[in-house]
């Protein structure tokens, strides 16, 4: 057994989360990982945004921010630059961070913030009745898209590799085991990492587009997903229809919040 | 495979939501539900793989296992 009651706040349970919904396993895994590095909870600073999966933050016993839509990188990208010794953990969904929040994902990719955010990717708005998001697939049908959603996606994990992030990885929660690596990886990296996290809505997404229970959508995440190692030695075609999880990207590059430290010893000394 | 001697499993039916999760993927079939919760059905056959306790996403089920005995 892992010691949960360390970390979480027990008079705000039971979750407010709908029966099988996803995030549940994830915010497991995610104190699981704090547990295993070792970090102390006064060290931790998790921020989310608006949506079921920003609930989150509400249950942890750490320091946590619960903000406005779209903005939870833009809170955690201050407080990192004013305490860089935080580990910030970014809480947020597909619509929170690519939606109303995309510019600021983009850019705090961009430019390299020690920031770990965990995208918690239900293919939806949850939150406000299942409305499409920028990652509601091709033909699926939406409370906005009552005729199937004809709109092409944002590939997340490429979003933030193409502007720039330092680690990238895509888990879901049916792969509990590597998502918890996958979220310690993430923290441990010094820069800006993303984990897009699969984690099915049985409610607003599931329902609506006839995808069975959550055990329907955990199987499908079973049999679906391709490790990214495998997926090396596969051609495009038998790769088609595949998702692929694991570690996408892992590279070095210079980080914002130490360049600006850099930047300030500079400007001490007269430059 | 057989089980282990001592585990329990501890679930907590005030949080559990009776997603079918645990009983869904315990790999001995332990689990099962009744009126809308999971409990145990035989706890004899429990290898202690923690599997139903990570996947539980409302923090209803416990494995409790003394990894020091046999
Ligand atoms: C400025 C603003 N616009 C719109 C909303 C309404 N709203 C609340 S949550 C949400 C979307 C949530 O979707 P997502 O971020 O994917 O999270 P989920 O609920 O799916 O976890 C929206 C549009 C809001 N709260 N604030
Ligand atoms: S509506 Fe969907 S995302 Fe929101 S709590 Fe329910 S299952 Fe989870
Ligand atoms: S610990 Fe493993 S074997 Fe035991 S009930 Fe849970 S999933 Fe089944
Ligand atoms: S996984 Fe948890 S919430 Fe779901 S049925 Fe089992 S004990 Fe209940």
């Amino acid at each position: 057994m892992f010691e949960y009651e360390k970390y979480i706040r027990k008079n705000k349970f039971p979750l407010v989360w709908c029966s099988g919904c996803g995030d549940g396993i994830v915010l497991k895994a995610l104190l699981r990982a704090i547990d295993s590095i070792g970090l102390e909870k006064e060290n931790v600073c998790m921020v989310s945004g608006i949506g079921c999966s920003s609930r989150l933050t509400g249950y942890v016993d750490c320091n946590t921010l619960h903000t406005t839509h779209g903005r939870a990188i833009t809170f955690a990208t201050g407080i990192k630059m004013a305490k860089p010794e935080l580990n910030v953990i970014v809480i947020t969904g597909d619509g929170d961070a690519t939606a109303i929040g995309g510019n600021h994902y983009i850019h705090a990719a961009r430019r390299n913030i020690d920031l770990t955010v965990i995208i918690f990717n239900n293919f939806i708005y949850g939150m406000t009745g299942g409305q499409v998001s920028p990652t509601t697939p091709v033909g699926m049908l939406a409370s906005t898209a009552p005729f199937g959603n004809m709109e092409n996606t944002f590939n997340i994990s490429g979003l933030a590799q193409a502007a720039g992030a330092s680690f990238v990885a895509r888990g879901t929660v049916y792969h509990t085991v590597m998502l918890e690596k996958l979220i310690k990886k993430a923290i441990l990296k010094n820069g800006f990492s993303v984990v897009e996290v699969l984690s099915p809505c049985p409610t607003a997404f599931g329902r609506r587009n006839k995808s069975g229970t959550i055990i329907d959508m955990m199987n499908e995440q079973k049999d679906n997903c391709v490790t990214s190692a495998r997926a090396e030695r596969m051609s495009e075609r038998e790769l088609e229809g595949k998702t692929v999880i694991g570690e996408l990207v892992n590279i070095d590059r210079p980080e914002c919040s130490k360049q600006y430290r850099k930047l300030i010893e500079r400007c001490r000394s007269g430059l | 495979m057989a089980g282990k001697s001592n585990v329990k499993i501890h679930i907590k039916t005030e949080w559990c939501k009776g997603c079918v999760i645990c009983v869904e993927y315990c790999p001995t079939d332990v689990l099962a539900m009744r009126n809308g919760k999971a409990y145990v059905k035989d706890i004899t056959k429990c290898t202690a793989c923690e599997l139903c306790e990570i996947r539980c996403p409302d923090f209803a089920i416990t494995v409790l296992y003394d990894k020091s005995e046999k």
